[in-house]
C-alpha cells in the first residue's frame, strides 16, 4: 500500500444548483475521504469554485481527480498540492474572557497575528486566518476549557505564480 | 412556430429522429401526453410498469446503437424507472428519460406525487437536468441527447415541472443546431505516443491475449477488432458484455473469460505476457481475485473513460480514446511493420492453449430423461441459425445463454451484465422487436426472473410483438441455489420457488401461445414449431434439471488459474 497524503483539489464548476451535490455525492458514493469542502462563486458569475481537502494514496487521488473531471458540471480542476501554492483557512472562535484570561487571550491574539472582532464583559470573538495547523495551534493554546464556540471556513487555496485554474 | 412546453418536448424528439417513446402517463405529464395525442411523428408505446419502459428503451438502444427514450410521471413513475436507469448506467447505455415533476411553485412542499427525481437518480445517471423554465426545454433536451450518446454513453434524466408544459403558454420554437458545453468535452483520439508503445509491445509479445469488452460494441469497432486480431494472429477472449463483437465460431476466439468463462480463456489470461484490453473495465466478475490477476503481464488498456483506466488494475500502457479510432491507428502502425519478434513462441503459445481447450470445460452431462438447460440453448442456436437477437434475465440461464449461444454478430446479445437486473429480459426483447420486427428475438429467462416484469406480456399483445420466451424452469433461484450448494454446504435458504404459476395458461391468458416441454426428445421439435409461428409470441416453459450447475466457475477469492470444473470433467472431455 502506498502512502496516504493530504491533497487540496481546486475545482471550477458551472454555477448550477446541482453541481455541489454532485461533488459531495461523488465522495460519499465512492467512499473517498473528505476533510473539508468550500464553495463560492468566482469573479465570473457563471462559475463556482470549490476547494476539496482529501486524503489518499496516489492511486486514489488519481481516481478522485478523474472522477471529478468526469462530472458533467465540472469545467476544470487542479491538484494544488502538486506544486507551490498558498492555502488559507479562516476561523471565528468565541472564547471565555474574564479575569486574567482577558489579558492572556489578548496576548495570544497578538502572537498569532489575529484580531479580536467582538468584545463583551465575558467573551471575545477572535478572527484568525492561516493554514490549518495555525488554527489548531491557536485552539490548543487557548485550551478547551475557555473555548465557547468554533467555526472554521474550511481550506481554500490558490497556486503560486503563473500556474492557475482558469477557464 | 409557437409551441407549448409539452409540444416542444415531443418536437425535440422528432428533431432527434426518435421513433419510439416508451412511457406511462400520470398527473405531472398530462400536458405532454396531450401533445403526444395531437401528433404522428413520434410513436408512444404504453408499457405496464415504468421499469418495463426503461428496459424496453434500453433493449432498443443496445440493439440499434441509438438512444432509447422514456417518459414517466413524477413520484412513483420516476422511482419505478430507477432500476432501469441504473441498469443502463452500469452498462453504459444511452437513454434519455423524461420525468414529470410537480408544478414548480409546489416543489419542496411534499406535494402529491413529489419526489426529488434529480436527487434520487443522481448516483445512477451519466447526468441529469432540472428544467427551470419553458425557454430552457429545447436546449436541455438537445444537451440530454448529446451527453447520453457521446463519450462513454449513459442514461440522462430530464426532470420537467408540469407548469412548464402547459398548453396555454407558447413560445417560439427552434431546435439548437449545436451544443455548447465547456464542462463536457468527450475525448476521442488516443495519445499517439502511447498507441505506438502499445503496438511495439504487441509485436514483441510471446504469450499475448486480447481481452475485449462492451466498449467495442459501443464504439462500433467490431470490424476493426476483427481486423487487428486477424492481423496479429493472437487469441482473443471477451467479457460477457462484449460477446458478438468478435465471432464466437472463429478459431482465434477462445471463449468468454471470467467467473463462468472457459478454462482456456482464464488460463490464457493468467499466463499471458502481454494483455490488450479493449473497451473493457476489469470488472470483479472478470478479474477474479485481483491479487492473482495476470501476474506476469504488461497491460495495454484502451478505453474512452479515463476513470476506467487503473481503477481496479494498474496498467502499463493506458490509452484514453474511442476504441474504433485507436484500433484503426494501431492497424495502420502494424501494417507499416508486420514483423513479429517471436513467431516460434507464439506458435508454442497456441499449442499450450489447445491443450487447455482439450479439457472441454463447457462439456456437460447429456441426458435423455431430463432436459438439460445447455441443450436447450444449443438447440435454440441451431433452430435460429445462430442469428437471433437474444436477451436474457439474470441467473444460471443467463450464463448458459452466454456460454452456449455462440454469438457471431455484434449487438445480438443483450443482457444486464453490470447491475444484474432480474426482470430485464422480456421488456428488453420487446424493445429489440420494435427496432427489428423481421428478426428472431428471443428472451432466455428463468421462472423467477420472468416474474419480475411479467406484466409486459400485455404490452407485447397490444403492439403485436412476436418474441419467443425460453423459460428455463428449474424451480429454483438457480444461481442462488448453486452458491448455496458450493459455499453454504447445501443450506438452500429461500432459493426454492414454490407456488409457480402455470406458465402455459398464463401466456394464454395474455393472448399468447403457451407451450410446456418436459422431455429432451421434444425440445427441438417444440422450438421449430414455435419459431414457425412468425406472428405469435410463444412462451416456452422448459422444465429443466433442477440440480444443474454452471461450470466452470471461479469461486470467490480465487484467481483465473483456480477454476472449479464440472465434477465429471475428466469423463466428459
Ligand atoms: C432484482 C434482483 N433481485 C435479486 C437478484 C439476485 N439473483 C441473482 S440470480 C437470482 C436467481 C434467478 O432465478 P431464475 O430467474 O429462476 O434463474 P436461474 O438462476 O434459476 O436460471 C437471484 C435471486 C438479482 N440479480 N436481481
Ligand atoms: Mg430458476
Amino acid at each position: 500500500m502506498s502512502k496516504e497524503n493530504r491533497h487540496i483539489i481546486a475545482v471550477l464548476m458551472e454555477n448550477e444548483s446541482g453541481a455541489l451535490s454532485r461533488v459531495a455525492g461523488l465522495f460519499s458514493m465512492r467512499g473517498y475521504n473528505i476533510e473539508s469542502l468550500t464553495v463560492a462563486p468566482t469573479n465570473d458569475p457563471t462559475l463556482s469554485r470549490a476547494t476539496v481537502v482529501t486524503r489518499g494514496d496516489d492511486r486514489t487521488i488519481e481516481q478522485i481527480t478523474k472522477q471529478l473531471n468526469k462530472l458533467v458540471d465540472i469545467v476544470r480542476l487542479v491538484d494544488l498540492t502538486e506544486a507551490a501554492h498558498v492555502e488559507r483557512e479562516m476561523m471565528l472562535i468565541k472564547v471565555r474572557a474574564t479575569g486574567n484570561q482577558r489579558e492572556e487571550i489578548k496576548r495570544l491574539t497578538d502572537i498569532f497575528r489575529s484580531k479580536i472582532i467582538d468584545v463583551t464583559e465575558s467573551t471575545y470573538i477572535v478572527e484568525l486566518t492561516g493554514d490549518s495547523h495555525k488554527l489548531d495551534a491557536f485552539m490548543s493554546s487557548v485550551g478547551d476549557d475557555h473555548i465557547l464556540e468554533v467555526v472554521r471556513s474550511g481550506v481554500t487555496g490558490i497556486a503560486r505564480g503563473e500556474r492557475g485554474l482558469k477557464v | 412556430m409557437e409551441l407549448s412546453g409539452g409540444e416542444i418536448i415531443i418536437r425535440t424528439l422528432q428533431d432527434e429522429g426518435v421513433e419510439y417513446v416508451f412511457g406511462y402517463p400520470g398527473g405531472a405529464v398530462l400536458h405532454i401526453y396531450d401533445a403526444i395525442f395531437r401528433q404522428q411523428a413520434v410513436q408512444h408505446i404504453l408499457v405496464r410498469h415504468e421499469q418495463g419502459a426503461t428496459h424496453m428503451a434500453d433493449g432498443y438502444a443496445r440493439a440499434t446503437g441509438k438512444p432509447g427514450v422514456v417518459l414517466v410521471t413524477s413520484g412513483p413513475g420516476a422511482t419505478n424507472a430507477i432500476t432501469g436507469i441504473a441498469t443502463a448506467h452500469l452498462d453504459s447505455i444511452p437513454l434519455v428519460v423524461i420525468t414529470g415533476q410537480v408544478t414548480s411553485k409546489y416543489i419542496g412542499t411534499d406535494a402529491f406525487q413529489e419526489v426529488d427525481a434529480i436527487g434520487c437518480t443522481r448516483p445512477c445517471v451519466k447526468h441529469n437536468f432540472m428544467v427551470k423554465s419553458i425557454d430552457e426545454i429545447a436546449t436541455v433536451m438537445r444537451k440530454a441527447f448529446y451527453v447520453a450518446t457521446t463519450g462513454r454513453p449513459g442514461p440522462v434524466v430530464v426532470d420537467i415541472p408540469k407548469d412548464f408544459t402547459a398548453p396555454h403558454i407558447k413560445i417560439p420554437y427552434e431546435y439548437p443546431e449545436q451544443v455548447n458545453m465547456r464542462s463536457y468535452v468527450p475525448v476521442s483520439g488516443g495519445h499517439s505516443g502511447q498507441v505506438r508503445k502499445a503496438v511495439e509491445l504487441l509485436a514483441q509479445a510471446k504469450r499475448p491475449v486480447i481481452y475485449s469488452g462492451g466498449g467495442v460494441l459501443m464504439s462500433g469497432a467490431d470490424s476493426e477488432l476483427r481486423q487487428i486480431t486477424r492481423e496479429l494472429g493472437y487469441p482473443i477472449t471477451s467479457t460477457l458484455m462484449g460477446l458478438g463483437a468478435y465471432p464466437s465460431s472463429d478459431d482465434q476466439f477462445i471463449g468468454m473469460l471470467g467467473m463462468h468463462g472457459t478454462y482456456e480463456a482464464n488460463m490464457s489470461m493468467h499466463n499471458c505476457d502481454v494483455l490488450l484490453a479493449v473497451g473493457a473495465r476489469f470488472d470483479d466478475r472478470v478479474t477474479g481475485e485481483i491479487a492473482h490477476f495476470c501476474p506476469n503481464a504488461k497491460i495495454i488498456h484502451i478505453d474512452i473513460d479515463p476513470t476506467s483506466i487503473s481503477k481496479n488494475i494498474s496498467v502499463d500502457v493506458p490509452i484514453v480514446g474511442d476504441v474504433k479510432k485507436v484500433l484503426l491507428r494501431m492497424i495502420e502502425l502494424l501494417a507499416e511493420d508486420s514483423r513479429r519478434a517471436n513467431p516460434a513462441e507464439i506458435s508454442a503459445w497456441w499449442d499450450q492453449i489447445k491443450q487447455w481447450q482439450a479439457k472441454k470445460s463447457l462439456a456437460y452431462e447429456a441426458s435423455d430423461t431430463v432436459i438439460k438447460p445447455q441443450f436447450v440453448v444449443e438447440k435454440l442456436w441451431e433452430v435460429t441459425n445462430g442469428d437471433a437477437y437474444v436477451t436474457s434475465d439474470v441467473g444460471q440461464h443467463q450464463m448458459w445463454a452466454a456460454q452456449y449461444y455462440g454469438f457471431n454478430k455484434p449487438r445480438r446479445w443483450i443482457n444486464s451484465g453490470g447491475l444484474g437486473t432480474m426482470g430485464f429480459g422480456l421488456p428488453a426483447a420487446l424493445g429489440v422487436k420494435f427496432a427489428y420486427p423481421d428478426e428472431d428475438v428471443v428472451c432466455i429467462t428463468g421462472e423467477a426472473s420472468i416474474q419480475m416484469c411479467l406484466q409486459e406480456l400485455s404490452t407485447a399483445k397490444q403492439y403485436a410483438l412476436p418474441v419467443k420466451v425460453i423459460n428455463l424452469n428449474n424451480r429454483y433461484l438457480g444461481m442462488v441455489r448453486q452458491w448455496q450448494e458450493f459455499a453454504y454446504e447445501g443450506r438452500y435458504s429461500h432459493s426454492y420457488v414454490d407456488a409457480l404459476p402455470d406458465f402455459l395458461k398464463l401466456a394464454e391468458s395474455y393472448g399468447h401461445v403457451g407451450m410446456k416441454i418436459e422431455s429432451p426428445a421434444d425440445v427441438e421439435g417444440a422450438l421449430r414449431e414455435a419459431f414457425a409461428m412468425k406472428d405469435r409470441l410463444v412462451f416456452m416453459d422448459f422444465i429443466t434439471d433442477d440440480t444443474e450447475n454452471v461450470y466452470p466457475m471461479i469461486e470467490a477469492g480465487k484467481g483465473h488459474q483456480e477454476m472449479r470444473m464440472h465434477p465429471k470433467a475428466g469423463e466428459l472431455a
